[in-house]
Parts: structure tokens; C-alpha cells; sequence
């Protein structure tokens, strides 16, 4: 063990070891941190931290989804087959997409490609926009057939199959009044989870629109790439939950 | 109290604060505002907590004096339900929870771990910021009519019965909620990245250790009460079905989620507090912590088990035999660790050099309280008992007693052991004392009396009562009429050695963490020189051997 006691007034070699780092100062280097490796180290753990939280956010509505659809199976199997499928694809698939692209602004800021980078965000803001359009279709359906939780809902759909087209294109059988009913939890559920899924989607977008003004002036492309990559952990996981969503909300019955 | 004293402070004719230190660096408020020195953020939230812990403190003083008398006579039922709800949501989320962490591990993790600051400084203002935003919605709130669902916002009460404002102070408990959130975030992040060279784990002094498990109870169980809340929100306002039995809900979803927060929160709010009473019986009993790894990881094992044992709230509830069976056997089980604690801090006062400075004096408090509140906890945890006890005053005494008799003793403890570090200048003793022995037989005199209550049956969150639990109600009452002095006299003698306090010099209490190896109050990048650690925690040989080398160098620059 070296003998280097000295704590508050220490000699000048100590400091030298301790502040080896103050030799190369880049700009973005913040005064706290001994160097860039540990600021984009501890910013990034931070990130995954955030991550977690956000998982167990997620995981409170994945458990009140487990029980209900366990109770209630046929309720939520006939609350699926109103959700539109094809929809629903078109949204994976463009949400995929948009993590492709989001990972190759990462790429681009990692080597040094602005323009590239610029592409890269502006493409997957569009398709984060696609995919919001597309769930504001989806929801419209909902209000028109009045599958929104609440006084204006209504049980038709579910009592009567033979006069809904979406019921009736999936061969459901009418349900007893009690199970009925419990659709509204299903659809409770559903927004629920998609509209939370949906609120990090805006904000995703929100903070896109900001990266691309900034990548523009080329902010991302002179060694700091932390903040894009930290944003696509973000973007990727908002992806992975809706891949979840889509499974647990759309196929419940389509094996 | 006692002749003999660690205290060595400068000589106070010629020693003055230093100069250059974190308050002086810039002024004007917004220099306060806007920044990013964790030591200025602690004290934001110093100032801000004490600000609702009064509030929070006059609601409960008007608890008491409802139940002065068996009859409703102050107030009308309705107000008195507003004011025990009020008085809980203050005093848990925004006194309790961020107490400790916000104050003393803001201004002390970066310090002890030998950073200049924490990893995220702009999320740590932000975190205060929010905590702020939720704290003014709250009183809002109250100001506006108030809300009486208890602290609990238990369904279907919160979502369909009652008509007070539900949905604003859900909003600020949410806000509140991701302040803590970014708090605990902050501290793992900085204890795992920011630790000086030679700053291994188990050199981390035992209050990082607390604060550590704390963070990551934080940090996982914060974020379901967030959507437990949204959940209620939205069952309020558009009318989903999630909670709702009508609709095919299970209310019970909702103590499920809501418990799985608030059952780890609190041991958010105690183990901070007892990461404070390690330090301070190391320092006035000159001794290693006994059993340091032992303790470490009790703080571990708390936060662990503390996630599975939430159910114990919901006993009586209607949840199933063999649900009751486990989780009682598993609130058994979080005892242990506890009881781990207890034991090493009481080995480390065997044969140590005992002295009883303020600080101490809470820490004995907290001893004695925290055990016998946890005790109880064990009456409650076992399901036969707790179906007489539960929503009796015997809760409520157990619950104060860890809370208040363990975590405010150890707030207390912390802020005047740290005080001479935070701000330079010592308070003053005698006074403290007293304060602290007042604030002893007054928490003692409120709440023991309670525990009897409870046995005779005296329900919870009544404003009356029947005639033969007056004279105890009235024990209790003229306690908390103490337990306030005790509270208010610190205050009075803080402010006042903000001015007039001895010099306390770098190290005060000769105490071994880094942060006493610097100068009071710190210089803004807290080390003039970044330190390196070269030996273990709470190591009093070396703070000896360090001083020597000290004075043999004035010795020889004197020449």
C-alpha cells in the first residue's frame, strides 16, 4: 500500500494520480468527472437505471393484465378480435423500422456522419409520427363503436356478434351478460396500456425533434455521443414494450 | 451532562471559517436557484422539508386536540378526516421519504466516496424542483378543500365515494414520486462511478451502504405506486374499470400495487436513518462499527425482503389463508436484519469510550424506540394478533414509534452531527441536550400511551371516542404539546449558532469519514486535493497517527 496518508493537503504526486484525467479537457467534460470514459460510463448506467424504473412502471399494468385476462379469458378474447390486426402489424413493423433507424443514428454520431445522423433522427421522428397516426385511427374505431370504458360504453359487440363485422369475421359466440361486461376491463386495459405506451412515444418524439435542431449545428458528431445513445436505449425500449402490447393485446387468440 | 468530551475545537481568538467555501462562492438567490453543487441542493431541501415537517407537525398537533375530548367539538368529522389525511401525506411523502437522502446523503455520499460531486447534478436540482411542484400542489390542494381518503387513496373510497380533491394530490404524490426516483437514481449511479481511487466497497462508510439499499428500493418500487396512481387517475376522470367490482376490477389490485410501494417506502424513510446512527455510535464511542459487514449487508437484506412482505397491510383485507400464512412468515424474516443492526450497534458500545454530545443522545433515543417499534412490528406481522390490532391505535404507535421515535431521532442526530460540517459553526451543547431529553419524554408520553389504546380496542382515524379512553388521550395530547417544544427548540438554537456558534474547525467530533478531513463548511469541489483512500472505514488508529504527522509538520515549519 503506498504511503500517501494525506488526505485534504496532499503532496503533488497523489494529486497527479488522482487527477490524471485534467491533462486533455474537451468542452463537454463536466467539472465533477475525473474524465470522459467515467461521465459517459456513469451516464449511461444512469440511463439503464431509468430503464428499470420504467420496466417496473410497465410491470404494475403486465400484472393487473395477467390477473384479469386469467379471470376473465373469454372477455379478453372477445375484446381482441375488435382490436384491428393488420393495424397493429403495420404499427410493429413500423415501430421495428424506426428502431433500425434509430440505431443507425447512433452509428452515425459514434463515426462522425452529421448528415447522416440528421437523416437518420428525421426518418425515425417520421415513423414515430406514423405509428401515432395510425393508433389515432385505431382509436377513433374505438370511440365510434363505443368500446371506451366509461357511461357511453357499450356492450353490443359483445352480446350480439352476429351484427359486428369484427365479431362476426372472428366467429364469436355471444357472451353471458356477466363476462360481457368484464370487456370493459379489457378495454380499460388497453388504453391503459397503450395509452402510457403511447405518452413515451410522444415524448420520444418530443425530445427527437430537439436532437435533430441540435445535430444540425452538429452537436453529436464531435466525440459526445452519450445523449443519442442514452435517447435510443430509450426509443429501443418503448419499442420492445409495444412489441409486448401487440402480442398481449391483439393475439390473444391468434396462435 | 458528562465531563468528558471528544469535542476539540480551534482556538476560537484566532480561528475564523474559511473564506472561500461553498456558501460564499457566488450569491444572490439565484446563484441558489439554478445550481448544481449538491451541498447547496441539500440545503434547499433542508430548508423546504422543515418547512412541511411544520405543517405537517400543526396538522397533527390538531389531531391531538380533537382528541382531547371524547366528543367531535373542535372540528366536524369531515375536517378531522381531511386533517389526519393531510397530516399523513405531508409527513410521508414529503417529509419522511426525502428526509435523510435529500439533506445528509446530498451533502455527504459525494463527500464520503471522495467525489466532487454527484454523477447527475442538473437531475439532482431537478429532483428538487419536482419535489417542490408536488409540495405546493399539495397544500394547494389543502388550501382548496383538502382531501379525506387517507393517506392511503384506498379504492373503491378514492375512485367512487368521495368527492375531494383525489386527482390533485394523486398529481402531487406522482410528482413527489419521480423526485425520489431521480434521487435514488443519482445516488446509485454515484456510489457505483464516482468513488475515489483506493475507495473499495467495504471502505464505504456504513451511511453510503443505507443509502445505497435505500436508492434501490427507490428506484424499483416508486414507479408501481406511479401507475397504481395514473390507474386511479383515469378510473376518476374517463371511468376505466380497472379497480372498479362493477366492471368485473378487483379494489384489492389497488392495495396490492399501492402496498408494494408503500410497504418498501418505509424502509426508504428508515434505512437512511439508521445509515445515520451508524456514523454517529462509531464516532462517540471511538470504535469500527462491530460486525461492519454484517450491518452492510443487513441494509441489503432489508431491501431484498422489504419487497415481499406488502401484504401484511391487507390481512383483515380478505386476501386468502395461505397468502396470510407466507406473508407473515416472511415479515418475520425482515426482523432479522434489523435485529442485526441493533445488536452490532450495541456490540460497538461495548467497552467503546462513551461520550454523550447531542448527537448521541438521539442515537440512544433511536436505539430504545426503534427497537421497541419494531418489536411491535412483529405483533402486527403475526396474522392472530394483527386481526385485533390492526386499525387500532396500536398501528398507529407502532408507526410512529419507527417513524417518528426512530427516523426524526436519527434526522435530528445527523443534522446536529453534521451541522459544524454544513455550516462551520458549532451549536450549541447544553441547549441540545436539553432539547433532545425533551424531545425523548415527550415522544414517549404521546405515544406509549397509544399502544394501550390500541389493546383496549380505541379504532383509528375516529374523531371521537368513547369517555374511558379520555384520560389517555389526554396523556397523549399534553405529550405531543412537549414533543413540539422538543421539535421547535432545535430550530430556535440552529438559526441562532448560524451567527453565533464556535468555530468548529475541520474535524470537530474526530471523526474518520473523508468528509471531516476537509475544511467546514467545504469548498465547492468539496476536496482542495482529491483524496485517495488508504484505509478502512472508521479506522482510529489512523486519524491518530494522521494528526501526529500533522502537528510533528507545524512542529518542524514552526522552526
Amino acid at each position: 500500500m503506498p504511503d500517501s496518508t494525506v488526505i485534504a493537503h496532499g503532496d503533488a504526486e497523489a494529486a497527479s494520480i488522482a487527477n490524471s484525467a485534467d491533462t486533455e479537457h474537451p468542452s463537454y467534460l463536466h467539472h465533477h468527472f475525473n474524465s470522459t470514459e467515467q461521465q459517459a460510463d456513469a451516464s449511461n448506467f444512469a440511463m439503464w437505471l431509468f430503464l428499470l424504473t420504467e420496466v417496473m412502471f410497465f410491470g404494475g399494468l403486465f400484472t393487473a393484465y395477467l390477473i384479469y385476462r386469467n379471470w376473465y379469458y373469454a372477455a379478453f378474447v372477445a375484446g381482441s378480435h375488435q382490436l384491428n390486426a393488420v393495424w397493429g402489424t403495420t404499427n410493429t413493423l413500423v415501430l421495428i423500422l424506426s428502431s433500425f433507424t434509430m440505431a443507425m443514428g447512433v452509428w452515425c454520431a459514434e463515426t462522425g456522419r452529421r448528415r447522416g445522423l440528421v437523416l437518420s433522427l428525421t426518418l425515425t421522428l417520421i415513423l414515430g409520427l406514423s405509428f401515432l397516426g395510425i393508433k389515432t385511427i385505431e382509436y377513433s374505431e374505438k370511440i365510434e363503436k363505443h368500446h371506451v370504458p366509461g357511461i357511453h360504453y357499450s356492450l353490443d359487440s359483445f352480446l350480439d356478434p352476429a351484427h359486428d363485422e369484427a365479431a362476426k369475421a372472428a366467429g364469436d359466440k355471444p357472451l353471458p351478460l356477466d363476462m360481457a361486461r368484464h370487456t370493459e376491463v379489457y378495454f380499460s386495459l388497453y388504453f391503459a396500456m397503450t395509452g402510457m405506451h403511447a405518452l413515451h412515444m410522444i415524448i420520444g418524439v418530443g425530445i427527437l425533434g430537439f436532437m435533430i435542431y441540435r445535430a444540425r449545428a452538429g452537436a453529436y458528431t464531435a466525440g459526445h455521443v452519450t445523449f443519442v445513445e442514452n435517447f435510443g436505449l430509450y426509443w429501443h425500449f418503448v419499442d420492445i414494450v409495444w412489441i409486448y402490447l401487440f402480442a398481449l393485446l391483439y393475439l390473444i387468440s391468434r396462435h | 451532562m458528562s465531563t468528558n468530551t471528544i469535542v476539540s475545537l480551534p482556538d476560537q481568538s484566532t480561528a475564523r471559517i474559511p473564506k472561500n467555501n461553498f456558501i460564499t462562492r457566488e450569491n444572490g438567490l439565484l446563484s441558489w436557484l439554478l445550481t448544481g453543487d449538491h451541498k447547496r441542493i441539500a440545503i434547499l431541501y433542508l430548508i423546504s422539508l422543515s418547512f412541511f415537517f411544520f405543517i405537517g407537525g400543526a396538522l397533527a398537533g390538531l389531531i391531538r386536540l380533537e382528541l382531547l375530548t371524547p366528543q367531535t367539538d373542535l372540528m366536524a368529522t369531515d375536517t378531522y378526516n381531511k386533517v389526519f389525511t393531510m397530516h399523513g401525506i405531508i409527513m410521508i411523502f414529503f417529509f419522511l421519504v426525502p428526509s435523510v437522502p435529500a439533506t445528509l446523503g446530498n451533502f455527504f455520499i459525494p463527500m464520503m466516496i471522495g467525489a466532487r460531486d454527484l454523477a447527475l447534478p442538473k437531475i439532482n436540482l431537478l429532483s428538487w424542483y419536482l419535489y417542490m411542484a408536488g409540495g405546493i400542489l399539495a397544500l394547494y390542494t389543502m388550501m382548496t378543500g383538502g382531501v379525506d381518503t387517507g393517506w392511503t387513496f384506498t379504492t373503491p373510497l378514492s375512485t367512487h365515494y368521495v368527492n375531494t380533491n383525489v386527482l390533485t394530490t394523486g398529481l402531487a404524490v406522482f410528482i413527489a414520486g419521480f423526485s425520489s426516483i431521480l434521487t435514488g437514481l443519482n445516488f446509485i449511479v454515484t456510489i457505483h462511478k464516482m468513488r475515489a481511487p483506493g475507495m473499495t466497497w467495504f471502505r464505504l462508510p456504513l451511511f453510503v451502504w443505507a443509502h445505497y439499499a435505500a436508492s434501490i428500493l427507490m428506484v424499483l418500487a416508486t414507479p408501481v405506486v406511479a401507475i397504481a396512481i395514473v390507474l386511479v387517475a383515469l378510473e376518476r376522470t374517463i371511468g376505466i374499470g380497472v379497480f372498479d367490482p362493477a366492471k368485473g376490477g378487483d379494489p384489492l389490485l389497488f392495495q396490492h400495487l399501492f402496498w408494494f410501494y408503500s410497504h418498501p417506502a418505509v424502509y426508504i424513510m428508515i434505512l437512511p436513518g439508521m445509515g445515520v446512527i451508524s456514523e454517529v455510535i462509531s464516532t462517540f464511542s471511538r470504535k469500527r462499527v462491530f460486525g461492519y459487514t454484517a450491518v452492510a449487508f443487513s441494509s441489503v437484506a432489508i431491501a431484498v425482503f422489504g419487497f415481499f412482505v406488502w401484504a401484511h397491510h391487507m390481512f383483515i383485507m380478505g386476501i386468502s389463508n395461505y397468502t396470510v400464512l407466507v406473508f407473515s412468515l416472511l415479515t418475520m424474516l425482515v426482523a432479522v436484519p434489523s435485529a442485526i443492526k441493533i445488536f452490532n450497534w450495541t456490540f460497538t458500545l461495548y467497552k467503546g469510550s462513551i461520550t454523550f454530545e447531542t448527537p448521541m443522545l438521539y442515537a440512544f433515543g433511536f436505539l430504545g424506540l426503534f427497537t421497541i417499534g419494531g418489536m411491535t412490528g412483529v405483533f402486527l406481522g403475526s396474522s392472530g394478533t394483527d386481526i385485533h390490532l390492526t386499525e387500532t391505535y396500536f398501528i398507529v404507535a407502532h408507526f410512529h414509534f419507527v417513524m417518528v421515535g426512530g427516523m426524526l431521532m436519527a434526522f435530528l442526530a445527523g443534522i446536529h452531527f453534521w451541522w459544524p460540517k454544513i455550516t462551520g459553526r458549532m451549536y450549541p451543547e447544553k441547549i441540545s441536550q436539553l432539547a433532545a431529553v425533551v424531545t425523548f419524554i415527550g415522544f414517549n408520553l404521546t405515544f406509549f400511551p397509544q399502544f394501550i389504546l390500541g389493546t383496549l380496542g380505541m379504532p383509528r382515524r375516529y374523531a371521537s371516542y368513547p369517555p374511558e379512553f379520555q384520560i389517555l388521550n389526554v396523556f397523549s395530547t399534553a405529550g405531543a404539546t412537549i414533543l413540539g417544544v422538543g421539535y421547535l427548540l432545535p430550530v430556535l438554537y440552529l438559526v441562532w449558532s448560524l451567527k453565533y456558534g464556535a468555530v468548529a474547525g475541520n474535524n470537530p467530533w474526530q471523526a474518520t469519514g473523508l468528509e471531516w478531513q476537509t475544511q467546514s463548511p467545504p469548498l465547492t469541489e468539496n476536496f482542495a486535493v482529491m483524496p485517495i483512500m488508504d484505509h478502512e472505514a472508521y479506522d482510529y488508529e489512523w486519524l491518530e497517527k494522521q494528526q501526529e504527522r500533522q502537528k510533528e509538520l507545524e512542529v518542524t515549519s514552526a522552526r
